[in-house]
């Protein structure tokens, strides 16, 4: 077992060093890197821009790069987060809060250093657990029937939305939004045409694409425009500043491990997106220090953990959406959509019956993770300048990649129409303080969600015990009411001391 | 009483969501429905409809015990709004009836007039730059399958 491992894993690092693979994964880190940088361009918007172009490329690269994109935008957000004290995306605003005094200390370049070197710890171990954990998830997984992917999701799409942040309720609403998206197009049972509105584009059910970049593109832009200018003040980072000393390294070596250890456990669990990963970790950094004052004046600890976290948490991410056909959160949901288009089906059959891009893909992980510690150095420099071009230019040049991205992907103008509806929606729900991920995560799992239903009744012959019945499926719906029965708690708490406060 | 304006946004927010729900229990009513044992394609949709309707009474009701806090909606700055919808309607319109050239231009050139710090000129050179790439990447490199000039 062990030995046929280590022979798998050697075939994979042979997969990954192919130099057309190599190259295309170079192309996804540095991309990843580039957007991670940039404010309001996430992996999310990059991933569904190039999707498109993955059309016409061998399934092996075009996922590589894809991923590459993934745990490369991470990287580059650390960069905004700690230079510039700009949470470019969500998960690294914890960062910001010692991050940016580092700076001012004339620090950044230590706390840059330290969140690489923890990342790429952080991101082995991922690895390792992937390599561990894959096998015997595998074995269990071939167990699954309809009740059980039915369960699983059902916990998935409820993690997905009452633990992203924000209110939990609003989080429900969109998920549900996302399913009803998910409902448009011809029903695979029947063939009935539903929600199409009479028009045979949509017959095939609304883009994943143009979803995606109508939500998190032209939503964002639309919310933007004239309110916002890219304002970073540079400030230079030599290799020299970079290198931690001894005792820098053993003040976050323990952080580190702490925030891989949180950062493995969320991402086992799918659905919690990785703000919630990083706050945590920050937060049970913060409470076993012996000076907890010191957070919030440039705590070494609090960047090296929470970075840590969300780099273990994304690698560990990729062992439901490979093995189960279950992506954890949504730029997962994009990459599994890029599976599907590739004619590959997710699930524990994947490892054998496509074994070169499973074992490609991990090993891609480590290259991937070498060449983003590598290439960070260098780039850094172009990166904080690039933060300084005008939001006025990257607009347009932006819409205009979506427009031609959109259409190349079935020569269809109608998909162009489809964003700018799906911008429109976007734009009033963000309005209304409405979160947009969940909805990607509820269009992406809804109609499996559907279907496994709908599947597992049949079998059932209509009683909704048999998804108490199966044990496993039992398991996933007692934490499915466990993470309801904790928005309630909390909610109750939350009540009662505003009416004390109020008092 | 509180005048409506007054009223927290999320109440609109949530009537949004019974909006919602309501028009897609209406939609998955007018299809079969069926049974549990044999679903037909509209019990999904009625079901999800009924749920997405429920959690926005709730949020509405979250809302309304809120009244009286500020929550100002955001003011749309129409002009910018205006300007992107428009350009990408312009990309639909000139990609079916001009060509990539036009259609290239004018995505740039009319989100770009949608920034007030853009002047005329600026949007020009802008759009020209982009032409360039558009031609030289994605009709010569990638072949898209959209003539660079003509009508259909």
């Amino acid at each position: 077992m062990f030995y046929k491992t280590l022979s798998d894993l050697a075939y994979g690092f042979g997969v990954a060093l192919d130099p057309h693979n190599l190259v295309w994964a170079l192309v996804g880190v540095m991309l990843g890197n580039l957007v991670g940088v940039l404010p309001g361009l996430g992996p999310l918007t990059a991933i569904a821009m190039l999707l498109p172009l993955t059309y016409m490329m061998h399934a092996v690269p075009a996922i590589m790069m894809l991923s590459g994109i993934f745990y490369g935008a991470i990287y580059g957000g650390a960069i905004g987060a700690i230079l510039l004290n700009l949470p470019v995306h969500p998960a690294h605003a914890v960062t910001c809060q010692d991050g940016f005094p580092l700076t001012r200390q004339g620090k950044g370049g230590v706390a840059l250093g330290i969140a690489m070197i923890g990342g790429f710890i952080a991101a082995s171990v991922g690895i390792v657990v992937m390599i561990l954990f894959s096998p015997l998830l595998v074995q269990i997984a071939f167990r699954f029937g309809p009740a059980e992917i039915f369960a699983i999701m059902l916990m998935g799409l409820l993690a997905g939305s009452t633990m992203s942040g924000g209110s939990a309720l609003k989080g429900v609403a969109m998920t549900l939004v996302g399913v009803l998206f998910g409902v448009i197009g011809t029903d695979v049972n029947t063939g009935d045409m539903r929600f199409t509105f009479g028009l045979l584009e949509l017959q095939n059910g609304a883009d994943l694409v143009a979803i995606a970049m109508g939500l998190f593109g032209v939503a964002e832009f639309l919310r933007n425009i004239n309110h916002a200018s890219f304002a970073g003040v540079a400030s230079r980072v030599r290799l020299r500043d970079m290198l931690p000393t001894k005792k820098d390294l053993r003040q976050s070596a323990f952080p580190i491990m702490r925030g891989t250890a949180v950062g493995a456990l969320f991402g086992a669990l799918p659905g919690t997106g990785p703000t919630i990963t990083t706050f945590v970790a920050y937060a049970l950094e913060k409470r076993i220090s012996k000076n907890p004052e010191r957070f919030g004046h440039g705590a070494l600890e609090g960047v090296a953990s929470p970075e840590a976290s969300t780099h273990s948490k994304t690698q560990i991410d990729f062992i439901p959406t490979l093995l189960l056909g279950i992506p954890g959160d949504p730029v997962m949901a994009l990459i599994l959509g890029a599976f599907i288009i590739q004619g590959i089906n997710p699930g524990p059959q994947l490892i054998t019956e496509h074994r070169d891009l499973f074992w490609g893909l991990i090993a891609s992980f480590w290259v991937g993770n070498i060449l983003l510690m590598l290439l960070n150095v260098p780039l850094i420099g172009i990166w904080v300048k690039l933060l300084q071009v005008p939001y006025r230019y990257l607009v347009p040049s932006a819409l205009f990649f979506i427009a031609v991205g959109v259409f190349s992907e079935q020569n269809a103008l109608f998909e162009v129409a489809e964003v700018v509806v799906f911008g429109l929606i976007g734009w009033v729900l963000v309005s209304f303080d409405f979160p947009l991920t969940p909805i990607l995560l509820g269009f992406v799992l809804g109609p499996m969600v559907e279907e496994n239903f709908r599947r597992a009744l049949i079998l059932s012959r209509g009683s909704m015990a048999t998804f108490v019945e199966r044990p496993i499926s039992r398991a996933f719906i007692v934490v499915s009411a466990l993470l309801i029965l904790l928005q309630v708690v909390a909610f109750v708490r939350r009540a009662r001391q505003a009416r004390r406060a109020g008092r | 009483m509180r005048s409506p304006s007054k009223w927290h946004k999320d109440c609109h927010g949530g009537a949004l969501m019974v909006l919602i729900g309501l028009a897609s229990m209406a939609g998955g009513a007018r299809l079969h429905v069926g049974t549990l044992v044999q679903m037909g394609p509209g019990f999904f949709p009625l079901a999800v409809g009924a749920l997405l309707a429920l959690v926005g009474i709730a949020i509405a009701l979250r809302g309304a015990a809120r009244s009286g806090q500020a929550s100002a909606l955001v003011r749309p700055d129409w002009r910018g709004w205006g300007c992107i919808i428009g350009a990408l309607l312009a990309f639909v319109l000139l990609g079916a009836y001009g060509g990539l050239v036009p259609a290239t231009f004018a995505v740039v050139f009319i989100s770009a007039l949608g920034d007030r710090k853009n002047t005329l000129k600026q949007a020009f050179w802008l759009s020209i730059a982009m032409v360039a790439i558009s031609v030289v990447v994605f009709w010569w490199g990638l072949r898209l399958q959209l003539p660079l000039f003509g009508w259909r």
